[in-house]
């Protein structure tokens, strides 16, 4: 998976949380909290849904690494790179 | 602790129904013997009538909320800000410390489990994809917490798990809670989402109580020969109580006063009614509100559509109430179905427009009466203009032996 594709994954993701979150003025490098009307619960969404669609087991310890969209993308790349 | 109770007023409501999302539209449809019944089709169960609520669920908060939380919780949130708005009473009116949320459920969490199993039946039963808003959706305290979210409310808030009895349980734990000086005001009622549940219905349809009929409309008869059984609905109704003197200070316009109550147990059988105890119930009822049974305008059954359950209200009926005279006698579930947890509070709402338009609704789909379900002053098929009323006796009762009375007065 592309690291676009990846981006657009998480968005996907998100929207489907929260379908009012506004993208327009997402700072990638930004933790995605400080910008959308995300929580904890949200986050373990997130990692729900990677493990639906992607059958991807993200250890706890991991999470912090899915703060911000470039370091999802980051954290993400290798682990989606035959998907 | 002051020795002269408090009286009590409801000033606001706030309701979704299965054929109207406020009391004027249900007003005008009960009148009419309107009912929106229809067929909802089930995740393993298949086909069934139910009664399914419309209404605008993002009116007071985010359908991101609405997906985090439950059914429950969504007409919650809706009931309880249209009783605030009904009432005419801004959130900051009354101290949030000292409101409470007291909300009645048949069951809870039936739904949210069947969902979460049935999800991880896609993934060969792994509970690694069991969802983590299992246990915040499922504590019974949900529907009520989730009302206190939305409003900001920090009084207290809790459930009462008293079966079919629930709506009126929570209303009268209400106005105990005011009576005793706990809070200043309460939003107080009940709320099912039971139609999400094919356990439910399954249930119902294993006891060959489950209600059925060509015109899901239909489906709902009680009293009537050829009854079948119960319609499941969802539903919900939020009541704004307060003192009547505060209610008076800030010129609030009231429904209606609690005039009395009584809760009792059958202490007998599982699903079976007993009549013994249900008369019991309405005479203790009458007895605190210093009425007699001649003094009640109005009394809506219970009666949800079954062969046994329905006899047994009119045999308690018969027993206290005699060949009244003055009493008239309607049942709304034969519109509405069965709101399980908010069905006495749903439908006592649909009879307090009669202390204003005098008119008794009727109940609908009985066109071959059973001999042993006549009472005098039946009220069928058309609404009955009556003088005046000034008092309404509301029945509900529930599994496992409970019975709940509720009479309110028009306040004069």
């Amino acid at each position: 998976m592309t690291r676009d594709a990846i981006k657009d994954l998480i968005l996907e993701i998100i929207e489907d949380i929260d379908e009012d979150a506004d993208f327009e003025t997402l700072q990638a490098d930004k933790p995605l909290r400080d910008q959308l009307d995300l929580d904890s619960m949200d986050f373990l969404d997130i990692v729900m849904e990677l493990r639906k669609r992607h059958k991807l087991q993200i250890p706890e310890e991991d999470y912090p690494q899915l703060a911000t969209l470039d370091s999802c993308v980051n954290y993400l790349e290798p682990l989606l790179v035959d998907a | 602790m002051d020795t002269q109770f408090p009286r009590i007023v409801i000033t606001g409501v706030g309701l979704a129904a299965p054929n109207a999302d406020n009391l004027k539209t249900y007003r005008e449809k009960l009148l009419n013997g309107i009912s929106e019944t229809r067929e909802l089709d089930l995740r393993y169960f298949g086909k069934a009538p139910a009664g399914i609520c419309d209404f605008d669920e993002t009116r007071y908060r985010k359908k991101k909320e609405n997906k985090r939380g439950t059914r429950a919780g969504c007409f919650g949130v809706y009931c309880a800000n249209e009783a605030l708005v009904d009432a005419g009473l801004s959130i900051d009116h009354y101290r949030r410390s000292r409101i409470g949320v007291y909300v009645g459920l048949t069951e809870h969490g039936t739904v949210e489990t069947e969902n979460e199993v049935y999800n991880i039946s896609q993934y060969e039963y792994n509970v690694d994809y069991w969802t983590h808003h299992h246990n915040p959706r499922t504590v019974l305290n949900n529907p009520a917490g989730e009302i206190t979210m939305n409003l900001g409310i920090t009084g207290p808030h809790y459930v009462i798990g008293a079966a079919c009895a629930a709506g009126n349980a929570s209303l009268i734990q209400g106005v105990q809670m005011i009576t005793l000086g706990e809070v200043d005001m309460a939003l107080a009622g009940g709320i099912s989402e039971s139609t999400g549940s094919f356990g439910i219905f399954a249930s119902f349809q294993a006891q060959g109580a489950l209600g059925s009929a060509t015109d899901p409309r239909e489906a709902c008869r009680p009293f009537d020969m050829s009854r079948d059984g119960i319609v499941v609905s969802e539903g919900a109704c939020i009541y704004v109580l307060e003192k009547l003197e505060s209610a008076l200070e800030r010129g609030a316009t009231i429904y209606a006063e609690i005039a009395g109550y009584a809760i009792n147990s059958d202490a007998k059988d599982y699903v079976l009614p007993f009549y013994e105890r249900q008369a019991e119930c309405m005479e203790l009822a009458m007895e605190r509100a210093k009425l007699t049974p001649d003094d009640i305008d109005i009394l809506n059954t219970h009666a949800t559509g079954t062969k046994q359950g329905d006899i047994e209200e009119c045999k308690a009926i018969r027993q206290v109430f005699g060949d009244g005279k003055n009493t008239y006698i309607n049942n709304t579930k034969s519109i509405i179905g069965h709101a399980m947890g908010a069905a006495g509070v749903l439908e006592l709402a649909g009879n307090l427009p009669a202390f204003t338009d005098n008119l008794v609704h009727p109940s609908i789909n009985c066109k071959d009466l059973d001999p042993e379900c006549k009472l005098n002053n039946m009220v069928l098929d058309k609404p009955v203009q009556l003088k005046s009323v000034d008092t309404i006796l509301n029945n509900s009762f529930g599994m496992v032996g409970i019975n709940s009375v509720i009479i309110v007065k028009k306040h004069q």
